[in-house]
């Protein structure tokens, strides 16, 4: 692998955006600055028990925009998705330090509300997830959880964010059956239809394609710029060329530390660390 | 010594290739031998419950199951009264144990602090080796006084509008019995049900957070439907447990052949009567009658697992684990 790589230009097919309800009311005093980043990092640390797993990141990620965080194994890159929407909590022994802030609010302040936030920021998973429920149902998990919209507008809503994920002419005629009849890349789309179910504004992606087949994959990354128009998308991924084809930022990662920060042309092409470079060109990871 | 005689005196000795298909033929052999000790045993069991009974069927026929009196000096046999007992007591019993049971099993895999999980589940399984005689015992001695004293009343202050809770109190009696066998089957399904959440996989219970989902709702809407068919299983366990068992329910239950719509009235069941009155069947007929009682409980036992089976097969079609583990 070289370190130039060529970025493909996509141009997706023109698909009904869905409507993102604006919380932005919700803050109303923002730094001019911060306006247009849907995440702030600032000085973030996080241990689990004794053992430091990130130390002092501090970048911004664009809104509407993907953002790749790429880096060897265990530096920390599934660690730092997990904490924007606090998925970390679940392990005894988290501690964070610094701040991250989606939409100006913290997400670490104790009054913040963890249902909402998640339902603001939606992830999808290494593995494909669906419960073993209807595809129907699975979409309208969120929908219905939170109670976002009146019962007779679900199936339009669910038709909306299956079309969204690029997977309702699949199953438009079989979405009373289970879900899990799918194949690995439907079952992959389905958990992206049910994150948006939630009308999320940030969606994280934990290395979303790294348990599909090239086909799969190239699919679900089409879907990825597609989505960028209405979305936040930061996705972590193993696979270099997939950072580079699917995002418009770049950070790396190694050993906790935010090495580099940057348009990802810039850090494929003209990386400024040699740890950068090392890593892109294969040397190590 | 070169290469080419070597397999030949293996062999010789009898550890060739040969040898070892004779002795895994014999291990094959050994094992069908085994496996079909099961249907034998079993098909030997229902043709002897029924040549027992052969006098009481061509005497009392499909009317056994139908009619209510139990007179041993008149020769009469009936056993409605007792599959009604044997039926309630264990569906009460299922009533009271199984929202009890998971919600132990829900706090334990979702809530509780990680280091008493092990020591309680620990506990829990070792209620399930207490012989049932010393459940009895315990009924008896404190289970019936407290009953009698403290809850009957209540029940009847309370509730005394209901049939069910009405008529005189004197402990022994159905809804006592169920209570027991409640207790009894609880380390059954809390144990099974625990084991079954536990397997449910992470990624279940991260997806339902992550879509907003409090802890709550997570298992409310996505780990016990996970679980839901190996949770029905641990239910089925259970039920045989409270359908078969014999030794503390005659000792609580009251012992009386009789259909009474108060939960305080004394009942009885087909293995209570059975473990009663055995030893001391006097006639060929009551001898016969027991052993009707004995296959009438067996056919009872076969059509409810079938039934729940059904149920299982039903729930995890398209499901997760395919009615895994049971």
């Amino acid at each position: 692998m070289t370190s130039t790589l060529e970025i493909p230009v996509m141009t997706p097919p023109p698909t009904p955006p869905i409507p993102v309800p604006s919380r932005l009311g919700q803050s109303p005093v923002k730094p001019r600055t911060e306006a247009n980043y849907a995440i702030v990092v600032k000085d973030f640390s996080f241990h689990f028990g004794a053992r430091q797993i990130l130390d002092g990141l501090s970048f911004e990620v664009p809104r509407r925009a993907v953002t790749a965080i790429i880096g060897p194994s265990g530096c920390g890159k599934s660690t730092f998705l997990r904490s924007i929407n606090r998925l970390n909590d679940l392990t005894p022994g988290s501690v964070y330090a610094g701040e991250v802030l989606v939409d100006g609010t913290s997400v670490f302040a104790p009054a913040t509300d963890l249902v909402a936030l998640r339902q603001r920021v939606g992830m999808v998973f290494q593995r494909p997830n669906p419960f073993p429920k209807s595809i129907f149902d699975n979409v309208a998990y969120g929908p219905v959880l939170n109670a976002l919209v009146p019962k007779r507008d679900l199936p339009d809503l669910v038709e909306r964010c299956l079309r969204a994920a690029a997977l309702w002419d699949e199953v438009k005629d079989r979405l009373e059956d289970s879900a899990l009849g799918l194949s690995g890349g439907q079952q992959q789309r389905l958990c992206i239809a049910r994150a948006l179910g939630n009308q999320p504004e940030v969606l994280l992606m934990d290395e979303p394609c790294s348990a599909l087949d090239p086909i799969a994959t190239q699919k679900v990354e089409e879907l990825i710029f597609e989505l960028k128009q209405n979305y936040t998308i930061v996705i972590v991924t193993h696979n270099m060329q997939q950072a580079a084809r699917v995002s418009d930022c770049t950070g790396f990662f190694d050993r906790g530390i935010l090495m580099e920060f940057g348009d990802t042309q810039q850090i494929f092409t003209a990386p400024k660390q040699e740890r950068t470079e090392a890593y892109i060109t294969g040397r190590f990871g | 010594m070169t290469a080419i005689t070597q397999p030949a005196e293996v062999s010789d000795q009898g550890h060739g290739l040969e040898g070892r298909n004779v002795s895994d033929a014999a291990f094959r052999g050994v094992l069908t031998v085994c496996a079909a000790a099961i249907p034998i045993l079993m098909g030997f069991l229902v043709w002897e419950l029924y040549a027992g009974s052969r006098l009481a069927i061509s005497r009392f026929g499909v009317r056994f199951v139908t009619t209510s009196i139990w007179d041993p000096v008149a020769e009469k046999f009936g056993a409605l009264p007792l599959i009604f007992g044997t039926l309630l007591s264990s569906l009460l019993a299922l009533l009271i144990a199984v929202p009890l049971s998971l919600g132990v099993a829900i706090y334990l895999t979702e809530f509780a602090p990680e280091r008493i999980r092990k020591p309680i589940s620990f506990l829990i399984e070792l209620l399930a080796a207490i012989p049932s005689v010393v459940y009895g015992l315990w009924g008896v001695f404190f289970l019936l006084p407290f009953l009698r004293t403290s809850v009957f009343p209540f029940l009847k202050a309370t509730f005394g509008f209901l049939p069910f809770f009405q008529g005189p109190i004197y402990g022994q009696s159905m809804l006592a019995a169920s209570i027991i066998l409640a207790i009894m089957v609880m380390p059954y399904i809390m144990s099974v049900s625990r084991e079954v959440l536990v397997s449910v996989p992470n990624s279940q219970r991260e997806a339902a957070l992550a879509m907003g989902a409090t802890r709550w709702e997570a298992v409310i809407s996505a780990i016990v439907p996970y679980a839901k068919s190996g949770i029905i299983g641990a239910i089925i366990l259970g039920l045989g447990r409270a359908l078969g068992e014999t030794m503390a329910v005659t000792m609580l239950i009251g012992n009386r052949n009789e259909i009474a719509a108060s939960l305080f009235a004394p009942g009885y069941t087909m293995a209570a009567v059975i473990a009663n009155e055995f030893s001391e069947a006097a006639s060929d007929i009551h001898f016969s009658a027991l052993s009707y009682v004995a296959l009438v409980l067996f056919l009872v036992t076969v059509l409810v697992n079938a039934g729940a089976r059904i149920l299982i097969w039903r729930t995890s079609r398209g499901g997760p684990q395919g009615g895994r583990g049971i």
